[in-house]
């Protein structure tokens, strides 16, 4: 099949399609993904072509979905559970946190999960409260779970394959904002990189931009923009946030000597602040300038009129660029 | 609105709704919905699987007061409940216990050593719940429910009779996770017996603080039917469960049991109960002890001789000494063991911190004593 243009929603579903295709093993579960198709539409058709058995409605219970995934799973099952959105986590965050992670270790290795957790995640569409978090770092923080956020359709596509593959727990954060962007993708081709691989998404020599999800977009276009004023900036989109691809992050700042991070969660104690640590401790004698963060701030996500204050937009990532190319 | 409140301890020969087949006096009685024929040789059996049962539990209560334990939650008082439940389950059923269920485990055939495992912090677990069917104990409370309604979920889709029984406490029933289990067993008609101990304190909160209700009775609010039983009745929990797991197997969906039972000891042994319980109340549930009431039937049909019970003394002692000595000698876990098993297929973070620890431990004289992984 030739390449078509997919929208990230179209990727993802023709991606469950074929990991459900490919093994009778792969369920879907979730809130509304049966005939909804899911409130994005990423399950639509599902339901029609699997059928109730694999495409299951679950009550709405977050916690439930997590907790009698993790008994599919243990039962040989490999499911997909949809959280509906970023915030409805929270009440399952109990069940990924002490169960979903740790069973593995705990059985010392005689039992796997290979479960899925897809989350549309962070904002930028005008939500209401509750629907536009960004929670990776709670994530990531835990030993046990792989934590991966594609920024394109091509790569969501991809990775979730990959993801639901793999035969440990991966948190699969699509970023909402980014659904209806269009890209190129063949099923029938090869993924473009391993699971956990960052990819230099443009290359530059003046500084490194480090995004992942919906603020690689961003950081293109402030990669645009500053090349009309001479400026060359490199961005690495992370892909992975769990591990993280420290190999790739070393290689592009000891070339640039610079980096920035951009994400929309808030900057304290997020995953800028691991990933400064990391880049500063293995670059400590390439970088011209500390590295420096750019992100959400230290309050609540905001209403939706004044989300563009909250969230990383072109100008904010220009100016970090601006202050770090000034050292 | 209309709501009788039960008193609980003490209220177990009491209650009409109580299942019961063999009194505290140790006399068979019938109930009309739940029959069960013993013979001899089993109920010998059954004896002697409370009798092991409680003297491991009490071989490692005084391990851990020996230091040997870092903890230990000592099932005293549940043999009952435990072993009726447990041998009430065939091979193929899966149980998802708590940290308490060391007589189901027994009856599935797990090897008491590995339970002690995690109490002596080499590790958090450590067995192969697929092995006996018998999963990992879970700390967090309630959340096991949700993974033995799930699995059942699996044995519904791949066809199968096999079914699961979810072992929780009287505190657990106030978690959104026995709750939430409940609804998705209900509405997928799941095969999992939810067996409630309700051995009527969550550590020093009494049952009167986690429900105005009676347990059982909140079965019908989820759409299936709950059965209280007198949890320190071996034959009337054996009964009561073989029939629910009979239903779940018939796929007739989920039951839930409330095991009217009593926590003899403390709720581990970091607990002082003397503090929040009356000494009186003990003592009345000592009249119904689950072990006792077996050995005076045993006697009073001449099923069982003085010989039996010295070659079960002795036999109990050998499982003693086996416990103690395999304590006592179970090796540390090598110290680089904590980067194994984290992830299935490798993670780049525990790989590099793995080499680091490695390198610093080689970095001490008499390294190779330290830990150098594998």
């Amino acid at each position: 099949m030739a390449s078509e243009n997919y929208t990230m929603v179209k990727a993802l579903n023709e991606a469950l399609r074929r990991s459900m295709e490919a093994d009778p093993k792969t369920l879907v579960m979730g809130e509304d993904v049966g005939r909804l198709g899911g409130v994005f539409r990423v399950t639509d058709g599902l339901h029609k072509d699997f059928g109730d058995a694999r495409v299951i409605d679950t009550p709405l219970a977050e916690s439930g979905i997590m907790g009698t995934a993790i008994g599919l799973a243990l039962r040989g099952y490999r499911p997909v559970v949809e959280i509906q959105f970023d915030g409805f986590v929270y009440p399952a965050f109990d069940q990924i946190v002490t169960q979903l992670a740790k069973m593995h270790a705990r059985a010392l290795g005689h039992i796997k999960l290979p479960i899925t957790v897809r989350i549309p995640f962070a904002g930028g569409i005008g939500a209401v409260e509750h629907h536009s978090e960004s929670h990776e770092a709670y994530f990531a923080h835990t030993a046990g779970l792989k934590v991966v956020a594609p920024s394109n359709p091509l790569d969501a596509h991809w990775m979730l394959r990959q993801a639901i593959a793999s035969d440990d727990p991966v948190i699969f954060l699509e970023p909402k904002r980014r659904y209806w962007d269009k890209g190129s993708v063949d099923p029938l081709g090869e993924a473009p990189a391993p699971l956990h691989a960052a990819r230099v998404a443009r290359p530059g020599r003046d500084l490194t931009l480090i995004a992942y999800g919906p603020m690689v977009k961003v950081c293109l276009e402030a990669a645009e923009a500053a090349a009309e004023d001479g400026t060359q900036l490199e961005v690495v989109d992370l892909r992975s946030l769990s591990p993280v691809d420290f190999d790739a992050l070393e290689a592009s700042v000891k070339r640039t000597g610079r980096a920035v991070v951009v994400h929309e969660a808030p900057v304290f104690m997020g995953m800028g602040a691991e990933l400064a640590a990391r880049i500063t401790e293995r670059c400590f004698y390439s970088l011209e300038a500390p590295v420096l963060r750019v992100g959400g701030y230290f309050a609540p996500y905001p209403p939706s009129r004044v989300e563009e204050t909250f969230l990383p937009d072109l100008d904010r990532v220009l100016d970090a660029v601006d202050r770090a190319l000034a050292f | 609105m209309n709501v009788t409140v039960e008193s609980t301890a003490g209220a177990a020969t009491a209650a009409p709704e109580l299942v019961q087949l063999l009194t505290p006096e140790g006399e068979r009685v019938e109930h009309p919905r739940f029959s069960l024929e013993t013979s001899p040789e089993e109920l010998r059996s059954i004896y002697r699987d409370l009798v092991l049962v409680r003297r491991f539990d009490s071989e490692a209560t005084s391990l851990q007061r020996q230091g040997e334990l870092g903890l230990w939650a000592s099932l005293l008082g549940q043999e009952a409940a435990q072993v009726g439940s447990g041998r009430a389950q065939r091979p193929g059923d899966y149980a998802f216990p708590t940290y308490r269920e060391h007589g189901v485990a027994w009856c599935k055939g797990v090897d008491p050593l590995n339970l002690l495992g995690m109490f002596r912090g080499v590790n958090h677990g450590g067995w192969d719940p697929n092995e006996k069917n018998f999963h990992l104990y879970t700390i967090v409370i309630g959340s096991q429910t949700l993974h033995a309604t799930g699995y059942a979920m699996g044995i519904t889709k791949d066809g199968s009779d096999d079914a699961v029984v979810a072992y929780f406490g009287d505190g657990a029933s106030s978690q959104g996770d026995v709750n939430e289990a409940f609804t998705f067993a209900s509405v997928y008609n799941a095969p999992v017996v939810f067996f409630c101990q309700n051995n009527q304190w969550a550590i020093s909160e009494p049952t009167e603080r986690q429900t105005r209700v009676p347990l059982y009775q909140r079965a019908a609010g989820f759409g299936f039917p709950g059965v209280r039983v007198d949890g320190n009745d071996v034959l009337a929990c054996l009964a009561v469960t073989r029939w629910a797991l009979d239903r779940a197997r018939a796929g007739e969906g989920p039951t839930l049991i409330e095991a009217f039972t009593y926590r003899m000891g403390a709720h581990t042994t970091s607990d002082d109960p003397t503090r929040y319980r009356i000494a009186d109340e003990l003592e009345e549930w000592k009249l119904k002890d689950p072990i006792e009431r077996v050995k005076a039937y045993l006697v009073r049909e001449g099923w069982a001789d003085q010989e039996f019970f010295d070659a079960l003394e002795a036999e109990s002692e050998q499982l003693a000494r086996r416990v103690r000595e395999g304590v006592r000698t179970m090796p540390d876990p090598d110290p680089s063991s904590i980067f194994e098993n984290v992830y299935a297929e490798g993670h780049a973070l525990v790989d590099e911190e793995r080499a680091q620890y490695l390198a610093y431990a080689a970095s001490f004289d008499g390294s190779e004593e330290v830990g150098e992984g594998r």
